[in-house]
């Protein structure tokens, strides 16, 4: 394998990886706030895939219409999805919250199912994002270079969100102490509701990114790529926005360049981001930008 | 059964052992020589046969081995990151099963497997189950169980072996998980890996949370309301004729209607 394939290669993985850390961002944030493993986020994912296919072949919006229209749409489901599912909750086991998350999860994929068909649709991918560029000799799709950068663009609107705003620092003091934040008279509510929506906001930007890769959407896309988005986010060290980002870039390289080098093994991809998962967890518990639970968030 | 907070999301990775384990010794020569299609089977898959008990014994067995087996990694780590660990071995058993084409036929699975399983059977099993399970919890293990269950810190102070407990619970678990995967395969009479998929976990623990967790009687009536909630729901995938307009057929929406129920029930009922 020659240089330029290898960049390639890692090229490639950049693009994967920026696609999980979007999506791995939702579930670290709610898992900092709430301690919820959100099992229906992989399925907001989906859903922000299925409204940028609706919004471009049924609306006939334009591609970047249609992404607003996603993001819209998927933070009000997320925010919806807290609102009816997790809000009465608040109070009861940690594990009834699970179960309602994967009732959520449930319902998405079962309702899109029965609603619009199991059968994978062709997703219409614009054809500026098509163009291959080159760039110091590398030949790559448009997408590839969007994808990225635009994932570096909505990271640092996090973290400016997350510590320059008020409401970042409320969503930082929650995931501290949730006792405390009532105290202070922040409303914990609306700001759990908050976080929802950025994340499955960021889901919707990884979901349509998704379809554009593979071209395709279907109500099944988001359970794999959820969980391998949260097994990033563990790897990475969950409650901590960098450290999703960090593990979903590590688990796209993996499986980009792993596949590269010894095609052989392709049959186990999907297995790398787990076992990655277990063999951090039984050295370092707290994941590589290791947040210590019980000092700091984010 | 799941007899601590810290639940394990791995039961589909044990069921799919106990299912491959039947199938492969329930299955005639004949039939075997016949359905791998992806690559030829190893000399010994062809020279395994025994009769059903047999099976379904060997299939705890092995269950039971492999949670011994993988309870020293995964009882390093406590609470969500326990559900986290198991949930990625269940997984990698599901990729194992599809990459191994030799033993397992790969996606395609096994076809053919007798069908030995019926009512009396799975019932009978069950009904053992639980009174073995009983046994345990009444013993001295089952003390300690529950006092690793109750509080974990509190269990160490008094000087339980807590990893001891954890194990004999994760491994009991595993071994009925492995010969209900058996009784399994001999009641579908096939089987591919797609069925031990992560559905197949978040189904039994709906059943065992909504029974109530740590309950041996909550579980059987878990059961018991899902699997007979879900099958009384079939009516819904059918056309229905609502209030005059005719719906067509809808397959799936039971489903639809099972998780808001879920979602509703947990949100408002508890």
């Amino acid at each position: 394998m020659d240089l330029t394939m290898f960049m390639q290669q890692m090229v490639n993985g950049f693009s994967l990886g920026s696609m999980y850390a979007l999506i791995a961002i939702g579930y670290t944030m709610v898992y900092g706030v709430l301690r919820l493993i959100n099992f229906a986020h992989g399925d907001i994912m989906m859903v922000g895939g299925f409204l940028g296919f609706f919004g471009m072949e049924v609306l006939g919006l334009p591609f970047v219409a249609a992404v607003l229209l996603a993001i819209v749409g998927a933070a009000l489901l997320g925010m919806a999805s807290d609102r009816v599912a997790y809000r009465p909750l608040r109070e009861a086991p940690k594990i009834s919250l699970l179960i309602t998350a994967i009732g959520v999860s449930f319902f998405l994929e079962n309702a899109f199912n029965v609603f619009f068909g199991g059968v994978p649709r062709a997703f219409p991918v614009p054809a500026y994002l098509e163009v291959m560029v080159e760039f110091f000799g590398l030949m790559m799709p448009m997408s590839a270079v969007i994808v990225p950068i635009m994932t570096a663009f909505l990271l640092s609107v996090i973290l400016w969100i997350l510590f320059k705003t008020k409401y970042g620092m409320a969503i930082r003091a929650l995931a501290f102490d949730v006792g405390t934040v009532n105290l202070m008279g922040i409303d914990a509510n609306r700001v759990i509701t908050l976080v929802f929506g950025m994340g499955s906001a960021l889901a919707a930007v990884g979901g349509i990114f998704w379809a554009v890769n593979y071209p395709s959407v279907e109500p099944m896309m988001g359970v794999l790529v959820g969980l391998k988005a949260f097994a990033a986010a563990v790897v990475g060290g969950i409650g901590s926005v960098g450290g999703a980002v960090l593990g979903g870039l590590i688990i796209g390289f993996t499986e980009v360049v792993v596949i590269a080098f010894f095609p052989e093994l392709g049959g186990y991809k999907d297995a790398f981001a787990f076992i990655f998962l277990i063999l951090i967890l039984l050295f370092k518990p707290t994941g590589i930008l290791g947040i210590d639970f019980e000092k700091s968030r984010f | 059964m799941v007899s601590q907070v810290s639940f394990s999301l791995e039961p589909n990775g044990f069921v799919a052992i106990g299912a491959y384990v039947t199938a492969l010794l329930l299955i005639s020569p004949d039939a075997k020589s016949y359905q791998y299609a992806i690559a030829d089977p190893y000399p010994f898959v062809m020279t395994l046969q025994s009769n059903f008990v047999v099976a379904l014994l060997l299939s705890g067995f092995l269950a039971a081995l492999l949670a011994l087996v993988l309870s020293f990694p995964v009882f390093r780590v406590r609470g969500d990151y326990l559900a986290i660990v198991t949930l990625g071995f269940g997984f990698i058993i599901k990729i194992l099963a599809i990459n191994h084409p030799e033993v397992t036929n790969g996606s395609l699975g096994l076809n053919d497997i007798p069908e030995f399983s019926n009512l009396y059977w799975t019932g009978g099993l069950a009904i053992v189950a639980v009174v073995v399970v009983l046994n345990i919890v009444n013993s001295k293990f089952g003390r300690a169980m529950k006092a690793v269950r109750d509080d974990e810190d509190a269990a160490i102070a008094m000087g339980v072996n807590t990893f001891k407990a954890k194990t004999l619970a994760f491994c009991t678990s595993a071994f009925f998980e492995g010969v209900g995967g058996g009784l399994l395969a001999a009641l579908l009479t096939s089987i591919s890996p797609d069925l031990f998929d992560f559905f197949f976990t978040f189904q039994l623990l709906i059943i065992i949370v909504l029974g109530g967790l740590g309950s041996t009687t909550g579980a059987i009536i878990g059961t018991v309301l899902v699997m007979g909630g879900s099958e009384w729901m079939r009516f819904l995938d059918e056309p229905m004729n609502l209030f005059g307009y005719e719906t067509t057929a809808m397959p799936g929406m039971r489903m639809v209607v099972f998780s808001l129920v879920l979602i509703f029930y947990y949100a408002f009922c508890s």
